[in-house]
């Protein structure tokens, strides 16, 4: 299996570093042609707006979007979160808009309001999973067919529709992979989308 | 329970900035050009380095009339700077909410002896540094991200590559070093041995290293990232050059691709003229910054 990280910007690093320690052939995509024959993609977390922006640039939108239509996972954490939601509060410009979910970007605040928080994820296992939420999204509202699958406080926080799996926080900076190994069970398990 | 201003979460902010270039605008407008052309954030300034040299005089915090104007313009995180060893500065920045703290040697120190002690705070400080001694102090103070001193308001990129060149030779020689000799290294650094031990173990530095200082092109912000840089700051490269919208998307793209040679030749096309640089061995001893610190 071998799974694309987005590298155009962020803690692309980190993501394949989680997926190795898995076992997994990750590697990172700057082009579109780094995309073909991936498995499943990884959107890390880093400047939503950059990211973005250099997606586009370089012609990644579309190919993510057909992964995702053949049914390949698609992962997108903090900023990654962003560039998968179909609705960015507050803004026109949306990028991969492939998950039913408005999403609000830096719901929590500045910097200084980030935080760490210990939170439940009920479809991974046994609580606690450590999360951390820096200059942090989160989801307002999902369409029919979106999964919560994690709140904090009243905030929802972590989503799956289908083969699409979004979370505010960066498991990729702790040592808990399940959340990881959670992906991977959906790219051996394919859903139709 | 949730707790705000951990390491994790100052370091991982300055993770999430990784591959991206920062750049010092002076205003809402700079701030908007910064925004488009894809920077991962901008620093809030009065003046570019390249100004501040001509001004000359004491260089302090910029008005926070400056800074706040930047954060209503932008959503992209806001960087600002305060004086070597100025507490005070820092606090102000902090309550205003600004997202990190650049600790400069830009600005004329206010402290000869001590740095801030940034454990202290909840917002992350980035701390420049010419070597590895240098950046394990600033970390052991509590600095969240390090960054080349470099040679500010130059355009010239010579001591931003000298300082990383310098900081990755001897993470590679810490790296090679039996576990025994760290403690003589550690002495010889004046580092503490605890954050020499996870250079040993990790072959980096335990936090981001960006360049700054002197970067004026997409081939210098590429050259910055070959030698092993995590991302780059550009002061006045952009601003003062003659086409800031071109060059802020050039050198975007550059850090992303910095090894697709044939990509950076197509992004250096019709750029117009550069910043004017300086040649260092013009500038007075003490109109060096990089000196500043310890």
């Amino acid at each position: 299996m071998r799974i694309a990280v987005i590298a155009v910007q962020g803690a692309f690093r980190e993501h394949i570093a989680a997926l190795k320690s898995l076992g997994v052939d990750a590697y990172e995509a700057k082009r579109a042609r780094d995309l073909d024959g991936a498995d499943g993609v990884i959107i890390p977390g880093g400047e939503s707006t950059a990211i973005g922006k250099l997606m586009r640039e370089y012609d990644m939108l579309d190919p993510v979007r057909e992964l995702a239509r053949a049914g390949k996972p698609i992962y997108g954490t903090c900023a990654g979160m962003i560039v998968l939601a179909k609705r960015i509060e507050g803004e026109d410009t949306v990028h991969l808009g492939l998950m039913d979910v408005t999403v609000r970007r830096n719901s929590f605040g500045r910097q200084r309001e980030s935080f760490e928080a210990d939170i439940e994820i009920p479809a991974i296992g046994e609580p606690p999973f450590p999360a951390v939420f820096i200059r942090a999204p989160h989801i307002v509202s999902v369409g029919d067919g979106v999964e919560v699958l994690a709140t904090y406080g009243d905030r929802v926080v972590a989503v799956r529709q289908g083969n699409l799996l979004a979370t505010s926080f960066h498991p990729e900076l702790t040592d808990d992979y399940r959340l990881h190994r959670y992906f991977l069970d959906m790219a051996q398990a394919p859903v139709a989308h | 329970m949730s707790t705000v201003g951990t390491d994790r979460v100052k370091r991982g902010m300055a993770e999430m900035q990784k591959g991206g270039v920062i750049m010092d605008v002076v205003n809402a407008e700079q701030a908007k050009i910064a925004e488009a052309a894809g920077a991962v954030a901008v620093m809030a300034l009065e003046r570019v380095p390249s100004d501040i040299r001509k001004a000359g005089g004491v260089a302090r915090m910029a008005d926070p009339a400056v800074i706040e104007e930047v954060m209503n313009a932008v959503s992209i995180p806001v960087m600002a700077k305060c004086r070597i060893g100025h507490i005070v500065e820092a606090r102000i920045l902090e309550a205003m909410g600004v997202d990190y703290i650049d600790e400069s040697e830009v600005l004329t120190p206010a402290d000869e002896k001590h740095h801030i002690d940034k454990t202290k705070f909840t917002v992350p400080f980035v701390c420049g540094a010419r070597d590895l001694g240098e950046a394990l102090r600033r970390i052991a103070e509590g600095a969240s991200m390090i960054r080349t001193k470099g040679e500010p308001g130059t355009g010239n990129i010579v001591e931003a590559v000298r300082h990383q060149r310098m900081m990755q030779s001897a993470i590679r020689r810490v790296q090679a070093m039996s576990e025994d000799e760290l403690y003589a290294e550690a002495k010889n650094l004046g580092a503490p041995y605890h954050l020499l031990k996870q250079v040993h173990d990790l072959g980096r530095l335990p936090v981001v290293n960006f360049a700054a200082g002197g970067i004026a092109t997409p081939a210098d912000a590429a050259l910055m990232m070959e030698l092993g840089s995590d991302g780059v700051f550009v002061g006045s490269g952009i601003f003062k050059s003659e086409n800031p919208e071109k060059y802020a998307r050039a050198i975007v793209q550059a850090v992303t691709h910095y090894q697709d040679y044939e990509l950076l030749a197509h992004l250096s096309k019709n750029l117009g003229q550069a910043m004017q640089g300086i040649d260092l061995a013009t500038l007075r001893e003490e109109e060096r910054m990089a000196v500043r610190g310890w």
